[in-house]
Order: structure tokens, then sequence, then C-alpha cells
């Protein structure tokens, strides 16, 4: 049996679960066709960051609007995700380091946050544990942590609640436009609808190629692991400029940690094994940060399968070959905190056509020219793949 | 050992990992040499078996590369990723002999995670290890033929004020008995445990319900319902837990192996074939490729080394091989029989009370599990329900909860045993210190 819906979300990670919240919650019927469990990819196995310092300079508007979604959700829904406003610390541990972090500082001001400059003395006064070369660093106490395994179910329920359907194990056989409508096949049957999301994360390159649209996303990871549980001592979650580690203490007294550089997903697309030398760079680096952490045991090392694209910039916006296509995938490694921006600004877009907060930057389009390669993304990777994903 | 030493006499060098300070792993533990102990009592008619093993491999040391004390915490990339005194290392191989054994299976109850409970096996490698009883007045309860063995160990070096509580009924062992007289020999082992038992007045109750744990910070008293269902309490200061054995296969997995479940073992065991080869060059011994015992470790670990010789093209399949192959087979078929006179009393999870315990690292209750189900989209998978509740996501990182998850989840789901999954194995198998990675070179 055919079923019929006004908008089906082909993937049901956070931005496919916010997508569908959104849309359903102004009484739009929509269809989340996932083909494992919600929330099980990337968006449940990320680092869990909600941070506002260092963005691109153009993702501010879509960046604060997400935020302010983040602020307010579990207030207004009942539901919980561990959003926690712990503020971010931005470390620089030299010279070039610091012009870099004035840089981020700069820019975040101009969108109206408050970012405090911290040099070595009130940083050994606020945070006494971090080594004793640490030069400087930017604090912001907006930005914050949520738990991702937890937020993808939760914004899902939510969306539920609204009279989203939530279709797991549901993987997508073909997706075709017949001219008046979209018509996608699953292992769960036909269903049909006037406007497409694909919100496919890693394999979102595979659908645009169904509609003819040619992108060089590839799968790839970061390493991540985390400690033994220890008094709860750091409050911000805090990163390196340098790119060398990011890590947070949660409440129950883990660090998460993620280093770089990122290693390439396995040849099936569904899996990113973390090379242990990685893992043992990650462990040295954070040892170097807080000393204190030297006495601590790794548990767990996990790494996830994120879509990313050579200029470090996620697909968001209408196709270019398609009516009723839209595309949100493949956010490199940042799509965690945006999530709920992009679903706001595509349930507009589907609704009305129309969204305030601008998205050009991120439009499909841009991949008909050659791309240049963002300095971040030859610096994070150590294995070159991007190449066309074939359909 | 067994099978380094099989490599050792056919001309190669192996390289041996252990974790352990001492040769040995479990079954073959050495007892410490700075304690007098009896080995010769705490091995029983074993004896000979144990010394035999030993003596071989120590006249094999000159052709071994022997690593004791030495942690393989990830294998990638062809290499097992190592951890020592001395830091992290790692060593590329050709071929790959596993034998990570096994622990005790856990099944949790009411006050289970009281100072004083202790795993069966630990309780053992307290005695053989530490020459320590884990307390005075001890109960070994669960299911497992083991118990019998560790009370018999412990009464042996002059524990005296012993108990063993054991939920199989007595009638399911009779009707296990016939299945267990294919392997004669063990099944009169096992017995002459008991008579022992019985003879030195331990006492040992069949069909019992556990119920809980009590104490105030540590162990003062079990408590738990006899076959008619009358209740009881026994003091003690100490309790021994086995449920029979869990092969330890996060190694294997991150080696390659395959897994498919086990119906009577009822747990996930990496895929062999007949001489233990689970993928290209990868092999799998003893307990850890299927429960076995002391005899199948010994044969098991020959015949992956024979196979492994084979697969690199230096040794032919012989006579010796297939008798090995069939005694193996034998020995594990006869756990088959063992787990159904020792049984998993795997409905328990599904009465155990909210409030109980699951993992111990992470303190998620049975209730916490039962909940996260019931949710709109909930867990159905162990996987997720680990992302969800934390359960299996500590120190252990599932060891000793994973067997009692699976069982809850499957029965909160109402979904059979095998159709939840298998906790995935990640890097490092054990915790690793932050501290070392400092002081190894890459």
């Amino acid at each position: 049996m055919t079923q019929e819906t006004e908008t089906i979300i082909i993937g049901g990670g956070l931005i496919g679960a916010f997508t569908a919240y959104f849309l359903a919650r102004e009484g739009h019927p929509v269809t989340v066709l996932e083909k494992g469990f919600v929330g099980a990819q990337s968006s449940g196995a990320n680092f869990g960051n909600l941070r506002l310092q260092g963005r691109d300079p153009y993702q501010y508007p879509l960046s604060l609007r997400a935020q302010a979604i983040w602020e307010t959700f579990e207030e207004t829904t009942g539901e919980s995700f561990e959003y926690d406003r712990t503020g971010h610390l931005y470390i620089a541990r030299n010279e070039p380091e610091l012009a870099k972090l004035e840089h981020h500082a700069e820019i975040a001001r101009g969108q109206g946050l408050n970012i405090e400059m911290l040099a070595t003395k009130a940083l050994k006064k606020r945070f006494p544990y971090l080594a004793e070369d640490t030069l400087a660093a930017t604090f912001c106490g907006r930005d914050a942590t949520a738990n991702p395994r937890l937020a993808t179910p939760a914004v899902m329920r939510v969306a539920q609640r609204f009279g989203a359907r939530i279709i797991e194990h549901c993987e997508t056989l073909s997706t075709l436009h017949t001219g008046s409508r979209f018509e996608v096949e699953t292992t769960k049957g036909s269903f049909v609808s006037s406007s497409l999301v694909n919100a496919a994360g890693a394999w979102g390159g595979a659908i645009a190629a169904r509609f003819g649209e040619l992108v060089p996303v590839f799968s790839a990871g970061p390493p991540q692991f985390v400690t033994e549980p220890f008094p709860h001592v750091i409050q911000p979650s805090m990163q390196m400029v340098n790119g060398s580690v990011i890590f947070r203490q949660i409440p129950r007294g883990n660090v998460i940690v993620a280093g770089y550089p990122r290693t390439a997903s396995e040849a099936d697309g569904n899996h990113t094994f973390v090379p242990p030398g990685k893992t043992l760079a990650g462990m040295e680096a954070l040892g170097a940060v807080v000393p204190l952490l030297r006495d601590a045991h790794v548990i767990r090392v996990w790494s996830g399968v994120e879509g990313y694209l050579p200029d470090m910039r996620p697909i968001i916006g209408p196709s270019r070959k398609q009516n009723g296509l839209f595309h949100a995938f493949a956010c490199c490694g940042h799509g965690f905190q945006i999530a709920p921006g992009i679903g706001a600004v595509l349930s507009e877009l589907i609704r009305t056509g129309h969204s305030d907060t601008p998205i050009e930057a991120y439009d499909i389009e841009r991949f008909r020219n050659q791309v240049p390669d963002n300095e971040k993304f030859i610096r994070e990777f150590d294995i070159r793949t991007a190449g066309p994903a074939a359909g | 050992m067994s099978a380094a030493v099989a490599l050792a006499e056919a001309g190669v060098r192996p390289t041996v990992i252990d974790e352990n300070s001492l040769a040995g792993g479990q079954g073959f533990r050495q007892t410490n040499a700075d304690i007098e102990l009896d080995t010769r009592a705490i091995y029983g008619h074993e004896y000979n078996k144990h010394q035999n093993l030993h003596s071989r491999f120590r006249g094999c040391l000159d052709k071994i590369d022997y690593r004791p004390s030495t942690l393989v915490w990830a294998i990638h990339g062809g290499k097992a990723h190592t951890l020592n005194a001395e830091g992290f290392s790692e060593i590329a191989f050709d071929g790959l002999i596993l034998a990570p054994g096994a622990t005790d299976r856990l099944m949790p109850l009411p006050g289970w995670t009281l100072p004083g409970v202790f795993s069966l096996g630990a309780a053992q490698v307290a005695l053989k290890d530490q020459g320590c009883f884990i307390g005075r007045r001890i109960v070994f309860a669960g299911s497992s033929p083991l118990l019998l063995l560790a009370a018999l160990q412990y009464h042996k070096l002059g524990a005296r004020q012993l108990c063993v509580l054991d939920t199989t009924p007595l009638r399911q062992k009779l009707r296990a008995a016939p299945g267990l007289l294919q392997s004669s020999r063990t099944f009169v082992q096992g017995l002459s445990y008991l008579w022992s038992l019985k003879k030195r007045g331990v006492p040992v109750h069949s069909g019992v319900k556990l119920q809980g744990i009590e104490g105030q910070g540590r162990v003062a008293a079990i408590r738990y319902a006899d076959a008619w269902g009358r209740k009881h309490r026994i003091a003690c200061d100490a309790v021994a837990l086995g449920y029979g054995l869990r092969a330890e296969t996060q190694l294997p997995e991150l080696a390659g192996a395959e897994f498919q479940f086990d119906h009577g073992l009822r747990q996930w065991l990496p895929k062999i074939d007949t001489s233990g080869r689970a993928g290209d060059c990868l092999y799998i011994a003893g307990d850890g490729a299927a429960t076995g015992g002391a005899d199948a470790a010994i044969a098991s670990g020959m015949l992956a080394a024979t196979g492994l010789l084979g697969d690199l093209g230096m040794s032919q399949i012989g006579k010796d091989r297939r008798d090995l192959q069939r005694q193996v087979c034998k020995l594990r078929r006869f756990q088959h029989h063992l787990a159904k006179a020792f049984r998993w009393p795997h409905e328990t999870a599904q009465t155990l009370p909210d409030h109980t315990i699951v993992c111990r690292c992470e303190n998620v209750t049975a209730g916490d599990i039962r909940a996260a189900a019931k949710q709109a989209l909930g867990p159905i998978e162990l996987n997720r329900m680990k992302a969800i509740t934390r359960c299996g996501m500590g120190r252990c990182q599932g060891r000793f909860c994973s067997a009692a998850l699976a069982e809850i989840t499957a029965a909160a789901c109402g979904k059979p045993i095998d159709a939840v999954g298998r906790l995935r194995a990640q890097a490092p198998v054990k915790p690793v210190p932050l501290s070392t990675s400092e002081t190894t070179a890459r």
C-alpha cells in the first residue's frame, strides 16, 4: 500500500528530527524514513558541542537561531537531552594561535556575543588545572553542550507527538519524481509526497546523485575517547585553537575527548575505526593541556560516520535540479549545533518558499565549479579520499 | 601455552603476549611462589596435567618471545597494540592466535554490588594468586560446576564455613545426565566434587531461587527460597557468584572475527571452523572460542597452532589434527549438556526488582533499562540501549553486565534473545592510563 504525506524526510538524524518537529508543529504532514535507528549515526556519536565561537563567519545567523532553540527546547517540550550551558574555552599556547583567537573573537563580538579574553594570570585563577604554559584563551558563556545520544530520540518523540510519522529500519531503495510528486520505494513499502528532504548525512550524496546532483562528499570521523569518571572539576568545554584536542567533563565525571586528524570511514561506508596511534596522540595532547588528567584511564574509544566536503561547509537548501527537493547533509563535523536552525529554515522553505535566515553559502550549486579546499580540511585530515559520490 | 609449545616445536618463534604476570591463564593458573600453598590440593586430579603443561612451556621458553604482564588493548591493521610497564608498543603479526579465555557469567540480584561479593573466578584468583579466602563464612551461589570445584578447593585449604547454593533444580540435572555420560570421565570427576563436598560436610542446595544479598556497607547474609519455596537466610561475610562462563570476545571482534548466537550456551560466540579458524590467519582457542574446559584448551591450542602453520604453508593436515578436532568437538558438545545441568536462569531477568543494579560501573538499574524500552522510539537493540541508559558504558565495557542487559532488554521488548544483538567491542579492551602515552615513541 502506498502511503501519502506532504513531506518525506530521508534520514532520521538530528536534522531530520528538527525538520520533522518544525513541520509537524505547524500541522504539516511529515514522514521520516530512517534506514536504522533514529540518531544512531553521527547525530548520536558526535562530541555534543554547542559552540558559537569560531564558526564559519557566514554561519552566525543560522547558528544563533539554532542556539536559541537549544536553550529553550527542553523547557518547552519536557524532554531531556542534558543541555548544559557550560561555556566554552578556546585555548592558545603561542602567539600565532593567540592571533587566531583574537580574529575569531572579533567576528563573534560582531555578532553580539560576549567573548572574554583571558590572559595567563586570569586563566590560572579561573582554571588552575590548565598547564603552566597556557598563553591565553577566550571564553563564551553562551556556548553549551548536550548529550548527542539522547538528543535525536528526544526531538523525534516531540515531533511524533505533533503528528509526525517516524519509521525506523526503513531503507530507501529508490527515489524519483514523476512530474507531480515524489515516489519513494523502501524496504517498508512505497511512500509519495510533494516535498522531499535529503537529510541522509554521510549517505546524502547518494540521494542527491539520484537527482543528477553530484557532490564530492565522503565519510570520515574524528578519533574520540572517554576517560573513567572522577570528581567534576572542569566546567566549560575546552578546545585547543590549533585543533589538536577538544574535551569536556560531564557531571557524571567522565572526560569526553575528540582529537584530530580525522580518519576516513571503511569502504562499506558504515564504520570508522580509530587507529590506536590516533588515540594515543589524543591522550598525549590532553595530558599536555590538563596535566591533572595524566592519572586518568581511557575506557572507550569511538568515532562516527560523518559526511564531509572539501570546503568544510554543509549542503543546505533547495535542489537546483528538482523542485520540491531540499538538501541538508554533509555537515563536515559541525552539524550538531546548527541542526535546530536547519530544521527551522527547511520548514519555512517547504511551507512558505522563503526564510529570512541566509543559507546561500551552502547551496549545492557551488559544486558545479571547482571548489577550493578549506585550510581546515587540509589540516584536519590525513587521508584525502574525496571524489564524487556514486549513486 | 599449548599453542606456543606447538609452534615452538615446529620451529616457528611465536610471540606470547600474556596479561598475567605468570603463564597459565585461569584454569592452569600458577599459585603464587611467595606463598606456601598446597598446589596439589588445589588442582586435585588435574595436578599432573597442570605440571606437565607448565613444564613443556618452560622447556620451550628459549624458543618463544614471551611477554608477560602485557595487555593487548587494541588490534588494528595487522598489529597488536600493547601496554606494559615500559609503555605502549605495537607488534606486527603474520598470524594471530587469540586465547582470551572467559569470565563468569553473572545474573545480578539485589545487593550483588556490596563489598564481599566476588565473581567465582575472582574467588579462585584470590586463593591461587594471593593465598587468601574471600571471607570466613562463604556462600558459593549461582549455577555452575565451578561452584563445586571452588568450594572444594577452599575447603581443602582450610576454609570451613562454606555453603553452595545452586539455582538449577535436581530434576533438570537428572534429565541432563544421559548427555553428560557421553564424556564419562568429566562427568565422574564432577560427581566426585559433589561427593567430596558431602563427605566434608559442605551443604549443597539445588533448585534454589536467590532473592538478595543483605548488608550495611558489606555482605552480612544471602536470602533464597529453597526448592519447596521455603525462605532462608544464611549469615555470611562473602559470596562468590557464577553462572557458567562467558567468553571474552573483544579481541576476536577487534581482530575481525564474525559472531553467531549459540543457543545452547545462550551467548554470542565467534564463528570458527573445527580448527578454531575465524579468519585469514586468525585462530581462536580455549574458552574464548566456546566453553570447553582445560582439556579442550590444550587441544584447541594445538589445533590453532597446526591450523595456522597450515595457512602459512608450513604443515600438512595429519591424522593427529583430525583426532584433536574430534576431541575438542566432543568436549564442547559436553558443555552444552552441562549448560542444561547448570542452567543460566535467564528468566530471572524478567522478575528482577526494578531497583536491582545491573551495570555496576554506571549504576544502571533493571528499572532504568525497562523504562527506556517502554518509551516511544525506545531502544530495542543492545548498543542503542547502552547509548540511552549508559548500561555497559563504564570501566568494564559491559563485560560483566551485558548478559543480563541482553536478557532484560529482550524481556522488556518481547523479543527473542538473539534479536536484540550484542554490544560492539571498542578499544581499549581494558582501561589504559593517559600518562603512559607520553613515554611511548610512535
